[in-house]
């Protein structure tokens, strides 16, 4: 080790193997000092300017912020954050084009610069020795400031390693021709740089700096090593001009001799590469406390009139830098961010300068050619000799052509640094390294999706195995279910049962279309004598048989009152009656056997008459409770429950008609709220109408079956038709309550429309499947033609009225929507 | 007397090696057919379904029985090459004539649209849709396979299946593409 440190001081430097060297073309940059530009009309910033994860925005459109505000917070995962370049509004916060070969979107913070340039407050150090490791990396951080180099790696990442560092290299060797942003910078803010790199030092306390710095630059070397001169752990090497040695790898070989091993990073052999441009960054943020806003980016290239470095603001549009260093574009210009050799051409100048772009070249078409016809490769292995990595170029390229991505990872691809020299040297003009890019965006394309199969793969089996168990659970429930009917469940049912027969015993009046019911079916029954539910019936006849001893024992008292001439043809017809009734009473109640019974003797028959009606009246009543008003109003002929029935016919019209009313009124209020109304109506109306049609059915069933009584089927139709009625007055006001909040919840108007959307869309399946069957009946029955003619063009028909639908629904859908919005 | 001698030693021999081979069945014992996680392997995991088989393995042990191999729509030729090298067999065009290269695809739900009926969820084979009875649904697009399943229950119709949107990380520089240059 002290050898080493030896031999570095000697000044003794490693060459790597390979490297190319083309014409710097470096000297017209450097004429002039950094140039200040003025403030451009509008910022860019792009939230992610860096390796890592975006920042969490901080600041809203419209509002105005401060120069150096910070506009993102970072959030780990190697996130940092970026800051406002200068003071002024925030005019918009959208996706736009990025600084990288595709130019994909990225979110930017757009700032419409108010001309101030007014500082946030800033917090100096003055004292950075008083800061512990912690704070100071926190500062950096806080600070934005990554890697200004290209690769833009977050910095304070890098000075947290909690690995031992024994070299700390300074990459001053700006290896790319035309770039000369790093020597300029040395040259200006030497002594800058140099505060940066103690900061560093005392973070990371390295046994020695190496400064790095190429013999093609020697002001920048002379400026380094007078501000250095007062720290002895700090070298300024000087490396012959080569390129890549600026690559992070080559370096280290370069200035200790050491080789980072494939797969591995430098800290794990003790080294840690910093740019000299990210060093002035961090010693800018410390001791001046402003964050990274700003860079030196090289203007070059023989279409730029005036070309240097200037000071651009981060954010800045490349055609604003281009534009005041006197801009004269050829056809079919090329605009390159970064250098000739490792750049990328932008697809538009409208991109923000980012915090790694480093140079903008914009060459005319004799300094930088475009490439030629890609021709066959001639294995001449120029490109083995000048790869810097030691890498096999040619094979590489074959395997990547032919997609042998195994071979590839065999022949170590992912050491390729991308440096373009076998491109360079390559005599057949092959674009290599866009081919070894291709195969690596490839490879870890396929590495995600396995990663990402492997994910798959885990989350399907979880639920498998989820499923499973909530399957077992179930049966497990399913089998423990009948020890807990036993006790607690048949206990329920039984209170049920009791209750229900409670409510049946006492006989409140109920509805009169219930009456209406009750008496239809008596009716029927009496006529038919179909025995319906034998153990209802029983019950029933035991509660006839206590209102009939009842009934009887008054009735005596009444014939002992005022019938009291016949004594016994009185007690033999009411001996008759009672048998009938309750015969009758078995049959369910029934006032037809009343009537049957009647005509025997005048007076008798009046008084058993009157008792059987009674009886039977009672017997209804007590099955199925029949009004007292309609009790008393029992008539003394025959004829008469032919009127209670109509009596009832009319309460039962009467009922619907109200309901008929009610729902007009509800309907009348309906029209007053909006369109959401009209869509939940329509729905209720459809609703009722299905109602009305399916009791139109029953009805129609009835009739069939009991043709003989038309006016029992008029009664049955009334109820239907009262029964649909309400049926479609609850619609309407299940309709009123939707309609009453919808339009303070435009959520409901969201329903109401995926309601209409799901009809519409079972409708279209529906037709679908009707459509199939009639193809299939097409299909099957092709001798009977007159049928499928006449079903296709009708499901083609509706299946045309069903999208219409869908799409009318939608629209309303839609339409509810925007006003639910415009309400809100 | 020597058949007697030469009956013993090749019985004792036959003793031996029966022993051997029955401890080398118990100890080297395979658990299941190694094929079928190779094959599962190299299926995209997707779990759609399209094979005709519930899941990928499902298919991958219908693939070691000897079934077809280019019933994996979700996989394109590049599954079927792999399986066709690993089983060595000709390597076939998709069976129902599906693209080569098919467009990956995440299923979106239209959130305002979503009336919370949990559908989708069931269907999900990777719980990738998180939601609750009458609430939002929403998919967890990183663990979306893009399978399809979701979009047949849904019954308003709000899933929709849309491309993979590209990003810087899985951008691809387009050899022998035309430059294009945008014109301001």
């Amino acid at each position: 080790m002290e050898k080493l440190i030896d031999q570095i001081k000697q000044g003794k430097v490693w060459p790597f193997p390979g490297g190319i060297h083309p014409p710097g073309q470096k000297q017209q940059s450097t004429t002039q000092a950094i140039a200040r530009l003025p403030l451009p009309d509008k910022l860019v910033v792009s939230l992610k300017q860096h390796i890592g994860a975006n920042g969490k925005l901080i600041v809203e459109k419209g509002q105005q912020v401060l120069k150096g505000q910070a506009l993102t917070k970072p959030s780990g995962n190697w996130s940092v954050p970026v800051h406002a370049p200068t003071s002024g509004l925030i005019s918009d916060i959208c996706p736009m084009p990025s600084a990288h070969p595709s130019a994909l979107p990225e979110l930017s913070v757009i700032i419409e610069p108010d001309g101030e340039d007014n500082w946030c407050e800033l917090n100096p150090v003055t004292d950075a020795k008083a800061l512990s490791h912690d704070e100071l990396v926190d500062v950096i951080h806080q600070s934005g400031i990554a890697g200004m180099g290209g690769a833009g790696f977050p910095t304070y990442v890098k000075a947290d390693t909690r690995k031992a560092i024994e070299f700390l290299i300074v990459n001053a060797v700006e290896c790319e021709p035309y770039i000369t942003a790093d020597d300029m910078l040395m040259r200006e803010h030497a002594d800058g740089i140099v505060a940066g790199i103690e900061l560093m030092q005392q973070l990371l306390s390295p046994q020695l700096t190496i400064i790095g710095i190429e013999d093609n630059k020697p002001d920048a070397i002379a400026a380094m090593k007078q501000a250095a001169q007062h720290n002895d752990s700090i070298i300024v090497q000087t490396v012959p001009t080569i390129y890549p040695s600026g690559g992070e790898k080559q370096l280290i070989k370069l200035l200790t001799g050491k080789e980072v091993p494939s797969g591995s990073i430098p800290a794990d052999i003790g080294m840690l590469v910093q740019n000299v441009g990210t060093l002035f960054a961090v010693n800018q943020a410390v001791y001046e406390g402003k964050p990274l806003i700003e860079r030196v980016v090289t203007v070059t290239g023989n279409t730029i009139h005036k070309q240097g470095n200037v000071w651009a603001l981060l954010g800045t549009e490349i055609k604003h830098l281009l534009d005041c260093q006197g801009f004269s574009p050829a056809p079919q210009q090329r605009v390159v961010m970064g250098g000739p050799m490792m750049g990328f051409t932008l697809p538009t100048v409208r991109i923000g300068v980012v915090k790694t772009t480093n140079c903008i070249l914009a060459p005319d078409h004799q300094e930088l050619a475009e490439p030629g016809d890609e021709k066959a490769c001639i294995r001449c292995s120029a490109c083995a000799d000048a790869c810097p990595a030691s890498l096999l170029p040619q094979q590489l390229q074959w395997f990547a052509k032919s997609k042998e991505y195994d071979k590839l990872n065999e022949h170590n691809l992912f050491d390729c640094i991308e440096c373009g020299a076998c491109a360079y040297v390559c005599p057949s003009e092959i674009p290599l390294v866009q081919y070894y890019r291709v195969a690596k965006a490839e490879i870890k394309e396929q590495q995600a999706e396995q990663i990402k199969a492997e994910r798959a793969k885990e989350r399907f089996e979880a639920r498998k195995e989820r499923l499973e168990r909530e399957q077992e659970e179930r049966q497990n429930r399913h089998k423990r279910k009948p020890a807990a009917k036993s006790d607690d469940e048949k206990q329920k049912v039984a209170d049920a049962l009791a209750r229900v027969k409670a409510k049946s015993d006492d006989t409140d009046s109920k509805s009169a279309v219930a009456a209406a019911i009750a008496r239809a079916k008596a009716k029927k029954q009496g006529a038919e004598l179909e025995p319906d539910n034998s153990e209802v019936a029983k019950e029933r006849a035991a509660r006839k048989e206590q209102a009939r001893k009842y009934k009887e024992q008054k009735a005596l008292e009444q014939g002992e009152e005022s019938v009291d001439k016949d004594d016994k043809k009185s007690a033999v017809a009411a001996a008759i009656a009672r048998a009938k009734a309750k015969k009758a009473a078995q049959a369910t109640e029934s006032q037809a056997e009343a009537e049957e019974a009647a005509p025997v003797d005048d007076k008798k028959a009046a008084v058993a008459a009157a008792i059987a009606r009674a009886k039977a009246k009672k017997a209804a009543q007590a099955a199925e409770s029949q009004t007292v008003a309609e009790a008393d109003s029992a008539p003394v002929d025959d004829k008469k429950a032919a009127v209670a029935a109509a009596i009832a016919r009319a309460k039962a019209k009467k009922a619907a008609q109200a309901a008929e009313n009610q729902t007009e009124a509800k309907e009348d209020s309906a029209p007053v709220d909006d369109k959401k109304a009209a869509v939940a109506a329509a729905i209720a109306r459809a609703k009722a109408k299905k109602a009305a049609q399916a009791a139109e059915n029953q009805t129609e069933a009835e009739e069939d079956s009991a043709p003989v009584d038309d006016k029992k089927a008029a009664v049955a139709a009334a109820i239907a038709r009262a029964k649909a009625k309400k049926a479609a007055q609850a619609a309407e006001n299940q309709t009123e309550a939707e309609e009453d909040s919808a339009p303070v919840d435009d959520k409901k108007a969201a329903v109401a429309a995926a309601i209409a959307r799901a009809k519409a869309k079972k409708a279209a399946k529906e037709q679908a499947q009707s459509d199939e069957s009639s193809e299939q009946l097409d299909d099957s029955s092709d001798t009977d033609d007159s049928k499928p003619q006449v079903d296709e063009p009708e499901s083609s028909e509706d299946k045309k009225k069903a999208a219409v639908a869908r799409a009318i629904a939608r629209a309303k859908a839609k339409k509810l929507q925007q006003e639910g919005n415009d309400k809100s | 007397m020597t058949l007697f001698y030469a009956l013993i030693a090749l019985g004792s021999l036959a003793l031996i090696f029966g022993l051997i081979l029955g401890f080398a069945a118990v100890r080297f014992r395979v658990e299941s057919n190694p094929i079928v996680d190779q094959i599962d392997t190299i299926l995209p995991q997707t779990q759609c379904g399209q094979c005709g088989y519930p899941g990928c393995r499902p298919y991958a042990e219908a693939i070691a029985n000897g079934d077809e191999i280019n019933k994996c729509p979700p996989g394109g030729e590049a599954t079927v090459k792999k399986l066709a090298d690993l089983m060595g067999v000709e390597a076939k065009p998709l069976a129902g004539g599906e693209q080569a290269e098919p467009i990956k695809t995440v299923a979106y739900i239209r959130e305002d649209e979503c009336i919370g009926c949990t559908k989708c969820i069931q269907a999900c084979p990777v719980d990738a849709i998180v939601g609750a009875t009458r609430q939002m649904h929403t998919v967890l697009i990183d663990e979306c396979t893009g399978c399809d399943l979701c979009v047949e229950p849904c019954p308003v119709d709000c899933i929709d299946m849309l491309p993979v949107k590209e990003t810087k990380q899985t951008w691809k520089w387009q050899l022998n593409a035309i430059p294009v240059t945008q014109v301001d």
